[in-house]
């Protein structure tokens, strides 16, 4: 459509500013309204008002961190990945019977991470070579894999491997009692591998290409093929690594685990600014997404007398609200 | 015969004949059907009424879909009615009377209209894409349904109600007989009307069939809470059936049942097709599948990788692509690459 108005050469440096200022708002919008939040809670609840506070949003939230991450390359090339709730709880389940069969720990980590990946990739092969819309194939993956939960077991497994345990109970300390668990490093590496890798590699430009034009893309000859197949192999690697961060967290394995975790994550990208059309987006805004999803929990849970549904509400308003505002700067810009 | 052979039903009927013929060979009293009390019992009576609710669902969604749409919001929209209703009843000075189910109904209806309203309002005044616009249904809906029961599971006992999902007449099951009214109401509305077509003339082009003056606007809000209705008396059906609001686990993952047997039906996901009677074949294709997974002594948790097989396989039949290929192996080397096109 570009190319079809014709922009005054004196104008360029214009539109270019407002471009950048825009391609930023939706994350400051997030960012300033996290900030907000944490200001109000601070005012309103004795003990909000902490560095721990900030860093158990990170704490429990490692998991979602990571899926969130996967999930903001798949919508930046404007598809969808309904499986990863799904993949969390095979990894999961995986990982937690391989331990029981009495594999050591390091060859049940790759193993899982090699049947992530494996997951992605068959999705993004049926997406990209027979044309299927990434919802339905997400979706069937997410069927297989609940499934395949069940095939492995149909109880829950506990998992008392020593290395899982010690990942679960240790914690890094910082001065001024602040601390973090191995989890969250595992999680800011992921995310500064994706900022790196979406911003500083040729698969990176090409995935936001894909995301603004796919038949752009093919004209220019960029990989789009190997690339459409990739962003749904690093959404699979993602959530297994969030399914061994999940293991982290509960020490088990379990079918129901995760459930509807696909729909947070989703969230956490469109809250962080990712438009869901594709092409502009940053793993950063997702991250401030997460956290903005885990300060509303922090609130439920410091405010008692709700329940536990509100959160569900909250997220699903939040959700609705950057869906409208999406509308609005797409509209602008246009 | 030969339109029917030739057809898109084929395929879905002769995966449903195979499958009732599987449980023929597993269970051999499966087809055999017996009259107790004045009601009618039978294997195939349990799988039309088990799959009514699926029915009912997927009828509103092949609407949704023919106009190239998606609604995730169905199982939602299903707690939501259990629980009001319930709740209603449950909090009623006569719970038991023939008034209070009526009203009950009446206000399930009411808000199953709402959410119609709600989720066409924002595909087709905003302009969100159907599957976000619904999401957020879907993600805070449950939440809702669990604001209204107050986050337990409501029992009512109240002997009309309950005859919405477990009652009988004329030996037949309400569940059933609903099911069938809504289905020949649809299929009258869109196939001896114009209203279908201009349903899937929306799902191929809106932008044409408004230039062409069709009001797309209207139509695709319609279908939206056309969906909403279907999904809120499955919701009275699915609570009725138990007596109870169970707003976290009602309708779950109805919503993918409901596509699932849409897309089995021969309705494309693209939009601008659509086939009633395919989808309730698909939809009984599904409820079969659970049965034959319970007959054959399967855990009933591993249908869902059953289900997921079927849902590749008949993607992977549907692809353009991959028929292109299978008809025409030689010219597939020669063919210049297709330019590829951005949904």
């Amino acid at each position: 459509m570009s190319v079809l108005t014709r922009t005054p050469v004196g104008a360029a440096p214009k539109a270019k500013r407002s471009l950048t200022t825009s391609k930023y708002l939706p994350v400051m919008v997030t960012l300033s309204l996290f900030v907000l939040m944490f200001a109000v809670g601070s005012v309103i609840f004795p003990g909000f008002f902490s560095g721990q506070v900030i860093l158990n949003l990170l704490v429990d939230n490692a998991f979602l961190l990571v899926l969130a991450v996967g999930m903001t390359f798949v919508i930046l090339t404007g598809g969808i990945d309904l499986s990863v709730g799904a993949v969390v709880a095979l990894s999961m389940m995986i990982a937690a019977s391989l331990l029981q069969a009495g594999w050591p720990p390091f060859l049940a980590i790759v193993a899982v991470l090699v049947v992530g990946s494996l997951f992605g990739l068959l999705m993004g092969l049926a997406i990209q070579f027979f044309d299927i819309q990434p919802f339905i194939v997400t979706l069937a993956g997410m069927f297989l894999a609940r499934g395949l939960c069940y095939v492995i077991s149909l109880s829950s497994i506990t998992i008392t491997d020593n290395f899982f345990t010690t990942m679960a109970q240790t914690r890094i300390k910082f001065p001024g009692g602040l601390f973090i668990s191995p989890s969250v490093i595992i999680a800011l590496v992921v995310v500064a591998v994706a900022v790196l890798i979406l911003h500083h590699t040729r698969f990176g430009r090409t995935v936001y290409s894909i995301g603004g034009s796919q038949q752009s893309a093919v004209l220019m000859g960029l990989a789009v093929p190997r690339t459409k197949v990739l962003v749904y192999v690093i959404s699979g690697l993602c959530s297994a690594v969030a399914g061994i961060l999940f293991s982290f967290y509960s020490l088990s394995g379990y079918s129901l685990a995760a459930q509807g975790m696909e729909l947070d994550a989703i969230a956490a990208v469109v809250i962080g600014g990712t438009l869901l059309t594709g092409g502009a987006g940053f793993v950063l805004g997702s991250v401030v997404g997460v956290l903005v999803l885990g300060i509303v929990q922090t609130f439920i849970s410091y405010d008692g007398t709700l329940s536990s549904w509100w959160t569900k509400i909250v997220i699903g308003s939040l959700l609705l609200v950057f869906i409208m505002l999406q509308r609005v700067f797409t509209k602008v810009k246009s | 015969m030969k339109s029917f052979l030739r057809g898109h039903l084929l395929w879905p009927v002769v995966a449903l004949v195979a499958l009732l013929l599987f449980n023929q060979v597993m269970a051999p009293d499966f087809f055999s059907l017996r009259v107790q009390d004045g009601h009618l019992y039978g294997s195939l009576v349990d799988i039309l009424r088990n799959g009514a609710p699926t029915v009912l669902i997927a009828l509103g969604m092949t609407l949704v879909i023919a106009s190239r749409g998606i609604d995730l919001s169905v199982g939602a929209i299903v707690a939501i009615a259990g629980a009001v209703s319930c709740t209603y009843i449950y909090n009623s000075p006569d719970p038991g009377s023939v008034a209070t189910a009526a009203t009950a109904v009446v206000l399930a209806i009411l808000v199953g209209l709402l959410m119609g309203v709600w989720n066409g309002f924002l595909v087709s005044v905003v302009g969100i894409q159907p599957i976000i616009a619904t999401l957020v249904l879907m993600t805070a809906g449950r939440g809702l349904a669990q604001l209204i029961t107050g986050g337990q599971i409501i029992s009512v006992s109240n002997p009309h109600f309950k005859a919405i999902g477990a009652g009988y007449f004329l030996m037949l099951p309400i569940s059933i007989l609903i099911t069938v009214a809504v289905f020949a109401l649809t299929a009258l509305l869109t196939r001896r009307t114009a209203l279908g077509t201009l349903i899937e003339s929306v799902g191929i082009n809106p932008e044409a069939s408004r230039l062409a003056g069709i009001n797309a606007r209207t139509l695709t809000w319609i279908v939206y809470v056309f969906c909403a209705l279907c999904a809120a008396l499955a919701g009275l059906m699915i609570s009725s059936n138990v007596t109870a609001a169970d707003a976290n686990n009602a309708g779950l993952y109805i919503e993918m049942d409901a596509i699932l047997a849409v897309v089995i039906g021969g309705t494309s996901l693209m939009g601008g097709r659509f086939s009633l009677t395919g989808t309730v074949i698909g939809a009984f294709i599904i409820q079969t599948l659970t049965t034959t997974v319970y007959t054959v002594g399967i855990a009933p948790e591993i249908t869902l990788v059953f289900k997921a097989v079927v849902v590749i396989i008949v993607c992977l039949l549907q692809s353009p692509k991959l028929r292109a290929m299978l008809k025409k192996p030689v010219k597939k080397a020669v063919a210049a690459p297709k330019v590829m096109v951005s949904n």
